[in-house]
């Protein structure tokens, strides 16, 4: 029986198109996801995201821990309530899972990891935490919904209470607060503003039809997808895991050198990689008809007129742009172009950094 | 839930045919087919004056999902495509049995339109996936 989340029957008096989405139940779209992934980039779209794992972790040792955990440094994170995202490395720095972490107090932080990986992640945690005075805490109980688009905020502000509206005030991108029963964060997987709330499970009914009335539109997978996509943000098990250090998966910039003493996971293993050199993770654009689809082999000749290959992480149909987008995982020689090999064709596409679209706008 | 209409004919790939006044079928996809594949984002049509053979893959639609070939349902000469799926691919998720068409064969073969499925036959395949 596959896991359903709290809002299921709102799914349902939606008519969304349910999948199975790694054990859980999950709206695909509620009729167009095309239509869904435009409500976002121009007004106000709300996704459920409730199979994701909220962790809370919590005692004297709580930094010290993440420190060690996390190839980032929540050291970094100085103000209550500020996020860090980053990536959760083994020893061979392979990526278990990527996370964002929120600074609540020097004695508690909030993660929150993916559904798909819940299971490795906690293991993973439980093993780590010998030595250290902590307790890792899930949170089953709380589900969560994520508000996106330029008219997002003001949408929720409508449905916030005065309490809640004082608490986000002004809150700037990558904090959360919690307020009343609501954690509000100014996070999201879209590229656009907005809001994740993460809300106790008897609460999240009516918060979901509260925003619903206030013409928030629901958006399913299909729509969250192609958002990320266009947004440039890796979806972990085809952008990265643990056969991929975070290096090759345009994941660097999450990484804390640092102070160059804290010893986190995967350091040994990654500062090895880092000399060896590895392959990187690139953008990919298709003004020709057709899809790039993941699992496609680009092509591409170096400076010494050597033929190289890389492989599609992730291509989809950019609603926004209206032709193809891609990440592929491509040795370093990659130079502004390359082909995909297509049904029974090759292809010429544009190498970019990967980030398509931004704020409802062209990025690159 | 999809809708089946009677009047058509169907091919167990999922494409329709209806005739038209000048003896010309229309062709097309099924509801069924477009929910499958979910928000179509790309057609690619024969051009007119094309022979195609009946089974013969002569269209591609390309969703938010797949690439799907489309295959002649019978034999004959092009003698139309829907240029409106040029700009507006969704017309095949709005109006599959209508709009959406994509496009039409003057037969050279009738034979084979008998051996084509009626609505009935059509609803056993999809009740067997």
């Amino acid at each position: 029986m596959a896991n359903k989340t709290v809002l299921f029957n709102k799914h349902l008096e939606s008519d969304a198109k349910m999948v199975d989405f790694h054990g859980w139940d999950m709206p695909l779209n509620y009729g167009s996801q095309i239509e869904e992934h435009h409500a976002v980039r121009q007004d106000a779209g709300m996704f459920d995201v409730s199979h994701m794992t909220v962790v809370d972790v919590t005692g004297t040792d709580a930094c010290a821990f993440l420190r060690k955990l996390l190839a980032n440094d929540v050291a970094k994170l100085k103000v209550p309530g500020k996020a860090l995202y980053g990536g959760m490395l083994d020893h061979n720095a392979g990526v278990i899972d990527d996370l964002i972490t929120y600074y609540l107090s020097d004695t508690h932080y909030r993660i929150v990891v993916n559904s798909a990986t819940r299971e490795k992640d906690l293991a993973w945690i439980a093993e780590q935490v010998n030595g250290f005075d902590v307790v890792i805490t899930e949170r089953p109980e709380l589900a969560m919904i994520a508000v996106q688009g330029p008219n997002a905020k003001a949408k929720a502000a409508t449905v916030f209470n005065a309490e809640q509206n004082a608490a986000v005030e002004g809150m700037k991108p990558f904090f959360g607060v919690q307020a009343g029963s609501l954690f509000i964060a100014t996070t999201g997987y879209t590229g656009e503003t907005g809001y994740e709330i993460i809300v106790p499970e008897d609460e999240a009914q009516a918060l979901w039809q509260a925003l619903l009335e206030a013409g928030v539109k629901p958006c399913g997978l299909g729509a969250r997808d192609t958002l990320r996509l266009e947004a440039g943000m890796n979806l972990y098990g085809l952008d990265m895991d643990e056969t991929v250090n975070p290096l090759a998966a345009n994941m660097g910039w999450t990484i804390a050198w640092e102070p160059a003493d804290r010893d986190f996971n995967g350091r040994e293993a990654l500062t090895a990689i880092k000399a060896a050199g590895t392959e990187k993770l690139v953008g990919l654009i298709m003004e020709a008809k057709g899809v790039i689809r993941p699992g496609m082999s680009v092509f591409f000749t170096d400076a010494d007129g050597a033929e190289q290959q890389g492989t599609i992480t992730s291509g989809t149909f950019s609603p926004t742009l209206g032709y193809s987008i891609a990440m592929a995982r491509v040795p370093r020689s990659i130079g502004d172009t390359a082909e995909v090999e297509m049904r029974k064709k090759r292809v010429a596409v544009k190498v970019i950094a990967p980030s398509f679209v931004r704020n409802g706008k062209q990025a690159f | 839930m999809s809708n089946i209409p009677a009047e058509l004919k169907y091919a167990s790939s999922h494409e329709w045919i209806r005739k038209e006044e000048d003896g010309s079928y229309t062709v097309g996809i099924s509801d069924h087919a477009q929910e499958l594949l979910g928000d179509m984002v790309f057609v690619e049509l024969p051009e007119v004056g094309d022979s195609i053979s009946a089974g013969e893959d002569c269209a591609v639609a390309e969703s938010v999902k797949a690439a799907s070939d489309i295959y002649a349902p019978i034999s004959g000469e092009v003698v139309a495509v829907n240029e409106a799926l040029e700009d507006s691919p969704e017309l095949v998720n709005g109006d599959a049995f209508g709009d959406g068409w994509f496009f039409r064969v003057m037969p050279t073969d009738l034979t084979e339109v008998d051996n084509l499925l009626d609505a009935e036959g059509y609803q056993s395949v999809i009740d067997e996936e």
